[in-house]
């Protein structure tokens, strides 16, 4: 994946500009400030070649020590100023760049937190994350690095033009004749160069990938005995790479010394040229001084412009990256007129032929019905994709149901504001996810309502004070990255504790399968009942504690619902229940049942 | 200086081409340096009234020492920065040749993106120290000494006036150098701790939905990003400060030369000339000054990038082969097949994996090992290819510790089929022919591909494919379905015609009707050969010669078949339940 992201593509899009210079708009003042000082700080360069010039023809041609003095005092305060330019423009372009890209993030993180999961489904967290962040920073080297330094360079050369133009226009067209020069110079390297980028580029994911594929397969690679065989692969790519970065280092070693000629032949003509004027009287010698330093500065931009060449292109493919991710639009959004949540909320759910595909016609559920009563506890069994996630999924309108409805207290949840529906239930999932921050933070996420009385009350009554009070700091201890210090058992409970604390009226349940010692356990057991009083409960059930108390019992099969029942009725059946029953969830080998 | 050390005897190798290419920086400096002498001398010829054809003549000496300059900063770039590629070439097949030698453990303590980029961005970052920091502090250093030469020779006092704010742009580059990199640093680690919180909560994206906290992760992001932005702010206001102050030191400078130096030309100390010809060697002093803090930050970053990469080549490679190898057998042909694991106990650290595992298996038999998830059974087996070095005296081929066969000959003795395996970026053809290439091509490699392949059972499906055998599978070709990879890892095993061919869960992709094929198909070419299957379905393993029972690192049950389902223990149990399954299926 990483390697495909770095495909370079235009250097310069204009589409991708005016939406990125869109991101200015609110800085607009800021941006004036910048572009003001780098136009005084590109003239205040201009100052020391013309102070020369000043001081030949007039003081030192008159023996005027005194009026030198002004001189100096003069360059001093337009030394001042440059800084205090130089300075203000630095800090105020660099200051809006990282405002924007702070603008950036929040608009791609706060976007990612409606994207549906389907995106999510789609693309892997890693992809993701790159968005937000490399993708970002490499905007931020456009703003701060690139683009204004071209606007300074620009300024520079322009300032430089005029004051020789404006001191002595023949002998200025004459020093112009090289530029034709530089600019052939300059784009010959720059048409090389960027091939031979581009080429070294291909070559350093070349080397990756096989990196990447060598050492995820080394086992593989040493149990065949293909070391010797593979080093030399991987020789051929290294030697191709350094063979491309051999051949690319000549057209850097042409244009510098180039540049330097071109410099030198300008210097020669304003000698040669120049001097004739002076021996005329048509020029003082104090100006051929000027011109000759102004013409040593003359090409600087120039070769600066090129360098910047390739931060604008990286800028311009994670721009393009950013807004696709930008322009994805979210489809399960709240409807325009939402009908309110039923006061007197229960927990009635009712699937009325539900059928669902992830991809067009892979159906997982088909048409698939049931009713929970408010109160009712429920629960889900089947085996590995049979559609038990996909029953969660749907309830919490994480995807929305291809045929069919889904009601809650008689409402489509179409219907219902996503955030109403979803505050109503209660997620327990198998896999728990905590966050970095602080047990009690775990229990009560962002929301304030819950106050630590709340949590504590909440952690009690799931058991989950036993090992929290061991902990030095209690609530307040620190949960590890994914809680890794944490126990399967343990972490269960604190999502058991953050589901009661949030006191649902629906409690959706995915139990853990992973196996627990016994103690936990029967905490466990506990806390599930305490969880359960008094709320709706759909359940994907494994235990078989949990099973033997619902009230009713879904069996899925292929996405179709094929018993349903207490678990007495079903097992009297001798149903698909009744033997998965046999396989999943008897733990005691029992041969004569099997025998029947 | 200790690391560093050790770069030597790359550059040795290329000392000839640093000779020359330090002789060339020598020549260009020379050239450049004398510029502005040619410079002087025409002005003050101006002054006192010149011929144009001396004119002329002044303009195409100026001309002829930047043509000849220019050959030599050619000269320059290409042999040193030539070198310096030499060398990252050269260091990074080194990097490679050693990851090779380094055993399984150490893929599984170190993340492959770490290891990839020491071979990558750490190493430009020490290319760069041998490469362009030698270029420009050798230029940088020769420019500060002749320059300042030539201007004390012009004007001794002027000099010494001139270089007074001179030294201060140096220490500010070395004051804000330091505090930049401070920042800089603070500003790397807010970023990490951005990306684990975004890396947080994406992950967690269906609890926040559920709970509906997408509100306070967007709050929480918030903070992140702000922090971010204010230790950025931090650098940008120190930062900002940096180059206008460079600037303003070395116009300082530049103020004092036109101040003072005016005044000598006036009071005839100086010709007109010479003022601008030191006022040229200024300008040229300054670069050096600049440089000179960016080549000392392009030093410190190459050597800490070295001591990174040599932390991979300082790495032990312990899984090699034996200082005295055990006499026979000499070649993997040679091998039997007998295997034998006696009192074996094996930990990963402290968890123990294995407790004293005794099992004979002798060659030519057909052993197969159940157990559940994590009871050790993959463990066992890689300690059979040493891919894991098991205790001494525990695990033995023909009655030869394993520890003391060469490796190559024991690794060619066995083909170890995974349950996961991994295939290359490469043709189907390639990756069946992985083992067997290595031998050298042989002419009926084709044949003996799809005989391996037929075998496999994998003909069938690469009569669909878009290019046969040539078709590309993996990463960047063709996908193939977890039963296509497994049976293409059994082409493969096959490949190399090994004695003792290990099956480790390597069919469980692979539908029941399918894999009973393969075993039989097997059966013929295992005939004089010994395999060892380990698998969850007990329709595989019920035809073995010796079935071992393991449970939590222990054998707990062994025998036949039919010995173990009258036994009554857990064999039994687990066959009851696959019993119940598949009438389950079939439903």
């Amino acid at each position: 994946m990483a390697h495909e992201e770095e495909v370079l593509g235009k250097a310069y899009d204009a589409r991708l500009m005016r939406r990125l210079v869109a991101y200015l708009r609110p800085y607009w003042l800021q941006v004036v400030i910048a572009v003001i000082a780098i136009i005084g700080s590109a003239a205040g360069q201009l100052a020391q070649p013309y102070l020369t010039k000043v001081a030949i023809d007039r003081y030192i041609a008159k023996g005027d020590v005194s009026g030198l003095l002004w001189i100096a005092l003069v360059y001093l305060a337009i030394l001042i100023a440059s800084f205090l330019l130089d300075y203000t423009n630095t800090c105020t372009m660099q200051l809006t760049g990282q405002r924007i890209i702070f603008d950036l993030r929040m608009e791609i993180f706060t976007h990612l937190q409606r994207l549906d999961l389907r995106y999510y489904d789609r693309n892997p967290v890693g992809r993701l994350m790159t968005r937000v962040t490399t993708d970002v920073d490499v905007l931020n080297d456009l703003f701060t690095g690139g683009v204004v330094a071209i606007f300074g360079d620009v300024f520079t050369l322009a300032g430089i033009m005029i004051v020789m133009l404006g001191m002595n226009w023949r002998l200025a067209l004459v020093a112009f004749s090289v530029l034709p020069l530089v600019v052939l110079v300059t784009q010959w390297f720059r048409r090389n160069v960027r091939g031979s980028y581009r080429t070294v580029r291909g070559l350093i994911a070349r080397i990756n990938a096989f990196l990447q594929e060598n050492i995820t397969g080394m086992s593989t690679v040493q149990l065949f005995r293909r070391e010797a065989m593979n080093f030399d692969r991987f020789d051929a790519i290294d030697r191709e790479h350094r063979d491309a970065n051999i051949a690319s280092i000549f057209f850097y070693a042409v244009f510098y010394p180039a540049v330097q000629l071109v410099g030198a032949l300008a210097a020669s003509l304003i000698i040669w040229y120049g001097g004739m004027r002076v021996l005329a009287g048509g020029l003082s010698i104090g100006a051929l001084v000027a011109f000759l330093q102004y013409s040593g500065r003359f090409f600087r931009p120039i070769s600066d412009i090129s360098d910047k060449f390739n931060i604008l292109q990286s800028a311009m493919a994670s721009s393009e990256r950013i807004f696709q991710l930008l322009d994805t639009p979210v489809v399960i959004q709240p409807p325009a007129a939402p009908v309110a949540r039923p006061a007197d909320a229960r927990g009635h759910v009712v699937f009325d032929h539900v059928s669902f595909a992830y991809n067009d016609q892979d159906y997982v559920l088909r048409d698939v019905s049931f009713e929970v009563a408010p109160g009712q506890r429920v629960g889900i069994v089947g085996a590995t994709g049979a559609g038990k996630s996909t029953i969660i999924n749907l309830l919490l309108r994480f995807y929305d149901v291809s045929k069919g409805r889904i009601l809650v207290d008689g409402v489509d949840i179409r219907e219902l504001d996503p955030g109403d529906l979803r505050s109503l239930c209660g997620l327990v999932l198998q896999d728990v996810h905590l966050f970095s921050g602080t047990i009690g933070a775990n229990v009560r996420l962002g929301n304030a309502e819950i106050d630590d009385d709340a949590v504590r009350r909440a952690v009690g009554a799931v058991h989950a004070d036993r090992f929290v009070g061991q902990l030095p700091e209690g609530l307040e201890s620190a949960v590890a990255e994914r809680g890794s210090t944490l126990s399967v058992g343990q972490k269960q409970l604190l999502s058991f504790a953050r589901a009661l604390a949030f006191d649902p009226s629906i409690l959706i349940l995915d139990e853990a399968t992973s196996s627990i010692d016994t103690e936990t356990e029967l905490l466990i057991h506990d806390a599930l009942r305490t969880l359960m009083t008094g709320r709706t409960t759909i359940a994907i059930a494994h235990r078989l504690s949990t099973i033997q108390d619902m009230d009713q019992i879904l069996v899925l099969h292929k996405g179709q619902l094929r018993e349903a029942g207490t678990h007495q009725q079903l097992l009297a059946a001798r149903g698909m229940y009744y033997r998965l029953y046999q396989l999943q969830y008897k733990e005691t080998p029992q041969p004569t049942a099997a025998a029947e | 200086m200790g690391p560093t050390r050790r770069l030597l005897p790359y550059i040795a190798r290329y000392r000839r081409s640093f000779g020359l290419g330090l002789a060339c920086v020598l020549v260009t400096t020379a050239a450049q340096l004398t510029a502005p002498y040619v410079l002087g001398r025409a002005i003050d010829d101006l002054t006192r009234g010149v011929t144009r054809t001396k004119l002329l003549f002044y303009g195409l000496v100026l001309l002829g020492i930047a043509l000849f300059g220019g050959v030599f900063l050619f000269l320059q770039r290409s042999i040193l920065i030539g070198a310096s590629r030499d060398i990252e070439y050269d260091i990074r097949n080194d990097f490679y040749a050693q990851l090779q030698k380094l055993p399984l453990p150490y893929f599984q303590a170190n993340r492959t993106g770490d290891l990839m980029s020491r071979a990558t961005a750490d190493l430009n970052a020490v290319r760069m120290m041998i490469g362009p920091s030698v270029m420009y502090l050798s230029s940088t250093i020769l420019t500060l000494v002749v320059a300042l030469s030539l201007m004390l020779s012009i004007d001794a006092r002027l000099t010494l006036i001139a270089l007074i704010p001179l030294p201060l742009a140096s220490v500010s580059v070395k004051f804000f150098g330091s505090a930049i990199h401070r920042r800089f640093e603070r500003i790397q680690a807010q970023l990490s701790e951005l990306s684990a919180m975004v890396q947080e909560s994406l992950a967690g994206v269906r609890v926040i939905r559920a709970y509906r906290q997408e509100g306070h992760e967007i709050e929480r992001f918030r903070a992140s990003n702000q922090e971010y932005f204010d230790r950025n702010r931090g650098l940008i206001l120190l930062q900002g400060f940096f180059f206008p102050s460079m600037t303003f030191f070395l116009g300082l400078g530049a103020l004092l030369v036109l101040w003072l130096g005016s005044a000598a030309v006036i009071r005839q100390q100086m010709t007109l000339g010479q003022f601008v010809e030191f006022n040229s060697y200024l300008v040229m002093l300054s670069w050096p000054m600049i440089a000179f803090g960016w080549v000392t930050n392009m030093l410190q970053r190459g050597a800490a990038s070295w001591k990174r990469m040599l932390e991979v080549f300082d790495a032990v490679p312990s899984i090699a082969d034996p200082e005295h190898p055990a006499l026979a057998p000499h070649a993997s042909g040679d091998v039997r097949g007998a295997i034998e694991f006696r009192h074996l106990t094996f930990s990963f650290g402290q968890r123990p994996v294995l407790q004293d595992v005794s099992a004979h298996i002798p060659a030519g038999s057909t052993a197969a090992f159940v157990g559940l998830t994590g009871s050790g059974k993959s463990t066992l087996l890689s300690l059979l290819s040493r891919l894991y070095d098991p205790p001494p005296g525990t695990v033995f081929l023909d009655g030869v510790d394993v520890r003391e066969l060469p490796l190559a000959v024991l690794r060619g003795a066995i083909g170890l089929v995974p349950q996961e395996p991994f295939l290359f970026s490469d043709t189907l053809a390639s990756n069946i022919a992985f083992g067997a290439d290595v031998a050298g091509p042989r002419p009926d490699r084709d044949e003996a591909v799809r005989h391996a392949a037929a075998i496999a059972r994998l003909d069938k499906d690469v009569a669909e494919f878009p290019r046969g055998y040539e078709t590309m599978v993996g990463e960047r070709g063709l996908t193939l379905s977890g039963g296509q990879k497994q049976r293409t890892a059994l082409a493969r095993a096959i490949m190399i015609d090994p004695k003792v061919l290990i099956l480790d869960d390597a069919l469980s992709a692979v539908d029941t009707y399918t894999e009973e094929e393969i075993l039989s198909r097997l059966r013929d070419v295992m005939k004089q050969r010994t395999s060892i299957i380990v698998a969850h379905r007990i329709s595989t393993v019920r035809d073995a010669d010796r079935i071992f029972v393991l449970a939590d690192g222990r054998i707990i049950e062994q025998g036949t078949h039919d010995e173990l389902v009258r036994m009554n223990g857990q064999y039994a149990d687990l066959h009851r339940k696959q019993l119940l399954e598949e009438e389950l299926a079939a439903s």
